[in-house]
């Protein structure tokens, strides 16, 4: 089944985060609380799937030296679009991810899929490719940020869930934690490839 | 012009809020290209070339065009259009940056390689250019705060890349060998520069 593949490569084997290292900025800077790591995971799958719609159409239209401008110019008309969204319907997230909501256009992860995968194949196998991308990167995203909130602040999705004898390690949710996670979780499922392999 | 400003507007940008370590911006190349000095020294100087000229267009950009109260265009209100216009002058600068560095150094050119393009979808150039405005910087402080951004991540690549040459020499788990134990280096090296936050300068 390989229309099942393309939707399903994303979220483990090309998993654009643990296993390609992509999209890195965004990930380690707003995945303090699952709740900024599920607002961003959407709002970047939502410029995945539609950039990698466009771009799939008119892959045999753009020529082959100006074809990066050409890509970004797309991708920001889409990121533009979920920023004016973003700021309508859902401020208090869009003041959460500040900085990092019109640096989605600069999310190697969409560009990247552009270039490898929407640029080369058809309409129907992009979309699918943008989806399980889009939720790979945001299953990574819940992930790190899972670790990180509850051990920074104690808590899951904005609610304290352990004891108040817990002391928070404030570390996990600056800068420094969110390296350490990251780093850790890398080896982990670098570990876990190889012991798949045997 | 107050010469006090300019200081703190420099060690802020380059110590308190440094660009990788505190603002998590311009990391893949961090990773990518601090295996060697001499790429790190070279992507670190096109990054801060790139970032100042980035600026400087950009703030033009932003006041003359884009902004309805200092536009020329009579009030018309284009901010919706920041994003876009800001990667798209991005684009060609690090296009006129690539041209000039192979016509110039193609030694340095090979050895970007593959990143020198890169720097378009590198987020430290487009984060600047919207913390200008964000900031609501006037034009010499948008100059002054890309200049010392750039100087700042460059010092982050090269502490990076000194650490990292030296890492073949020992013996690291199998699993963290490459990417991951330079994320945990990193790790380390914020914590350090979380030091530099309680340096008050106004």
């Amino acid at each position: 089944m390989s229309v099942l593949k393309e939707l399903t490569k994303g979220i483990y084997k090309e998993n654009p985060i643990f296993r390609i290292v992509l999209g890195i900025c965004p990930t380690l800077a707003i995945s303090t609380s699952v709740e900024n790591g599920v607002g961003m995971g959407i709002a970047a799958t939502a410029v995945l799937v539609c950039s990698n719609v466009v771009i799939s159409l008119l892959r045999h239209l753009v020529p082959k030296n100006i074809r990066i401008p050409i890509f970004i110019v797309v991708i920001a008309t889409f990121v533009s679009i979920v920023e004016m969204l973003m700021q309508a319907y859902y401020p208090a997230l869009y003041k959460a991810l500040g900085i990092f909501v019109p640096l989605i256009v600069v999310n190697c992860i969409i560009l990247g899929r552009a270039e490898a995968f929407a640029s080369r194949n058809g309409v129907f196998v992009s979309i699918l490719d943008g989806i399980g991308m889009g939720i790979g990167f945001t299953l990574s995203l819940v992930v790190i940020s899972i670790i990180r909130e509850i051990t920074g602040t104690g808590a899951f999705y904005g609610i304290s869930i352990l004891p108040s004898s817990f002391k928070p390690v404030v570390v996990m949710v600056l800068a420094p934690g969110a390296f350490l996670t990251l780093g850790y979780l890398l080896g982990l499922s670098n570990w876990f490839d190889k012991s798949m392999e045997k | 012009m107050d010469i006090g400003h300019y200081f703190a507007l420099i060690i802020g940008a380059i110590f308190i809020s440094n660009f990788i370590l505190a603002k998590f911006l311009g990391i893949c190349p961090y990773i990518g290209v601090s295996r060697k000095m001499d790429s790190a020294i070279g992507m670190g100087l096109a990054v801060t070339f790139v970032m100042t000229l980035a600026s400087a267009a950009t703030w033009l950009i932003y006041a003359f065009l884009l902004d309805p109260e200092t536009n020329i265009l009579g009030g018309v209100n284009l901010v919706f259009l920041k994003t876009l216009s800001f990667i798209v002058v991005i684009a060609a600068l690090v296009q006129f940056v690539e041209m000039v560095v192979q016509k110039t150094s193609p030694v340095l050119y090979n050895s970007l390689g593959i990143y020198l393009p890169l720097i378009t979808t590198n987020c430290a150039i487009m984060g600047v250019t919207v913390l200008n405005i964000d900031q609501q910087y006037n034009f010499i402080d948008g100059l002054v705060n890309g200049f010392a951004s750039g100087l700042g991540f460059t010092l982050a690549l090269i502490l990076m890349a000194g650490l990292r040459e030296k890492l073949d020499m020992y013996n690291i788990p199998k699993p963290l060998r490459g990417v991951p134990i330079a994320f945990i280096m990193a790790s380390l090296m914020s914590l350090a520069f979380l030091g530099f936050s309680g340096l008050a300068l106004k």
